[in-house]
């Protein structure tokens, strides 16, 4: 119980860090901060990696979460990227 | 110390460290100046995060085939995509994130929660993963106008029933099976419910506030990835998650600001319940006005503010935009746009397709910085915007947008408004702007229409 509540803790304390961070965030850059957080949450694919495969749904599963995981990863940073590139000052 | 317990140490520290660029990452995408670097640190901090993870990992093949086909994929999607469909290209991404969730809570299920705790993560994240992939699934069909469900159909309220089951079923199943445990196979049906609950959660929420359903659903995709962090006791994705929920939830609180209303009157009852349709009854003509008269006018103005609206991205108008915007520079005229928070179809969405026509950032403008100095602009000219220029939310206290922060282009000199049609825009008011002594109304498609102007202006 007790690592849940030093987990908990760092939950609690890394959104209020979020919310604090990106409180000001200019109008032009809240799709390229959507599409950036997006692909943040791919970190996912760290859970999946480490998923047990005893079972043959489970190995299914964790196929499926690892895959899904890296589009969310790949397309999610390349398109912000892209988008960022487009972004100029006058 | 055993040789094991070292690479555990060294790895979570490794975790740490990519926390920390995480943090900054996010940070620096917050900036323009640093937006580009900022994403590129956040892709740093996912590479160490993984390859560091590669220790663990049970099945190698398996894994690499995973990543591969998820890379190609991503890859594809990423670069192949028009910026006029990033709405819905975010929407399905969000998916994917919460799939992926919802896939480890289903197989940490078969690992047998040793716990109460980890009984009750199991269960929640199983509930946000699956809300967050099929809720993004319809917010992609409804933004890429692939699916049309009218909100009062017998679907809409079905599915809305449903949604509310599945909760009732996920407190049963948290609560209760721990303690009698059913006879049946409990855990199937909730994944079933939760699908569909995610459905019930998206479909009833219609077009214009849509900004707010993306956002929510990209907090919740993070806020999933949390808890999913939680259950496999990994920091890393508590903290990198966590990050991602708080950002997604100040823009769904930007977005409902940016309406006036609350998150729950969005979600829950949408614009047609809340308004007692508006009493006023519009008299008056509307003026209409042909392109070469709106030339004349504008060539002669020294001032001009654009605003666009999501009519803009419907017609592909922005590069005529931008053309006929270095037109107007060129002749001596000071261009702005004016871009309303929730403009479009997401957060940002103006500003993304007008950068992508190459206007600059530093060009537009938000409704606080231009509303006071609104009566030296000469020209106000509106592009497939409607609710966001709506008068009555300034001077209507009956109208259900009363109060939404609005462009005041009613108090520019002229005012052009580019539309299709009459029909009033997604709150279902009617716009008394278009009656407005100084409005003029060019009717018509907005690409053809400015590329109209243009033409004058080249001649």
């Amino acid at each position: 119980m007790e690592i849940y509540i030093l987990l908990g803790f760092v939950l609690i304390l890394s959104i209020y860090l979020g919310l604090e961070l990106i409180s000001k965030v200019p109008s032009t850059l809240h799709t390229p901060l959507m599409s950036g957080a997006n692909a943040i949450s791919g970190i996912a694919l760290v859970g999946a990696l480490v998923l047990g495969s005893d079972t043959q749904l489970q190995q299914v599963l964790a196929f499926l979460a690892v895959m899904f995981a890296s589009i969310n990863v790949f397309g999610g940073y390349l398109v912000t990227n892209r988008m960022l590139k487009m972004f100029k000052k006058k | 110390m055993s040789f094991f317990e070292n690479i555990s140490s060294i790895q979570n520290i490794i975790y740490i460290f990519s926390s920390i660029l995480f943090i900054s990452g996010i940070k620096m995408l917050g900036k323009e100046d640093t937006a580009v670097r900022g994403n590129f640190l956040s892709a740093l901090a996912m590479f160490i995060a993984v390859s560091v993870t590669f220790i663990n990992v049970i099945n190698p093949i398996l894994v690499f085939v995973g990543i591969g086909i998820g890379a190609i994929i991503g890859s594809l999607i990423a670069l192949k995509v028009k910026m006029t469909s990033i709405p819905e290209m975010v929407a399905l991404f969000n998916g994917f994130g919460g799939l992926a969730t919802f896939f480890i809570a289903w197989s940490e299920f078969n690992s047998i929660p040793s716990n109460n705790f980890q009984y009750l993560l199991v269960m929640i994240t199983t509930y946000i993963g699956g809300v967050t992939f099929s809720g993004s699934v319809i917010a992609y069909g409804k933004l890429s106008e692939t699916l049309k469900v009218e909100k009062s159909s017998i679907i809409t309220k079905l599915f809305t029933t449903l949604f509310y089951i599945s909760i009732i079923y996920l407190l049963y199943s948290i609560f209760i099976t721990k303690i009698f445990s059913p006879g049946f196979d409990f855990y199937t049906i909730l994944l079933i419910f939760t699908l569909l609950g995610g459905v019930g959660f998206v479909i009833p929420i219609g077009g214009g506030d849509m900004p707010v359903v993306i956002s929510l659903l990209n907090s919740f995709s993070g806020i999933a990835a949390a808890f999913a962090g939680l259950l496999l006791l990994n920091n890393v994705l508590i903290v990198a998650g966590s990050l991602v929920g708080a950002s997604g939830l100040i823009l769904t609180i930007i977005m409902a600001k940016a309406m006036n209303r609350s998150i729950g009157n969005i979600l829950f009852v949408g614009y047609a319940s809340s308004a007692s349709a508006s009493k006023s009854e519009e008299t008056g003509e509307v003026k209409p006005i042909n392109v070469s008269d709106a030339y004349l006018i504008l060539e002669n103005a020294s001032s001009v503010l654009v605003i666009p609206g999501y009519g803009m991205a419907v017609a592909q108008a922005q590069h005529v935009v931008r053309e006929l915007g270095e037109l107007l520079e060129a002749n001596g005229t000071e261009v702005r746009y004016g871009i309303h928070p929730v403009a479009g179809r997401m957060p940002g969405h103006m500003n993304v397709l007008l950068a992508e026509a190459n206007v600059p950032y530093d060009v537009l403008v938000e409704p606080e910085d231009v509303n006071p100095s609104m009566d030296t602009v000469d020209v106000a000219v509106v592009i497939g915007a409607n609710d966001v220029v709506n008068p009555s939310a300034t001077e209507e206290p009956g109208s259900p947008i009363y109060g939404m922060p609005i462009i005041e282009v009613h108090n520019a000199r002229t005012i052009f408004v580019l539309k299709r049609s009459m029909s009033s825009g997604f709150a279902g008011v009617q716009n008394p702007l278009f009656f407005k002594e100084n409005t003029r109304m060019l009717f018509g498609d907005a690409k053809e229409s400015i590329g109209g102007l243009v033409t004058e202006f080249k001649e």
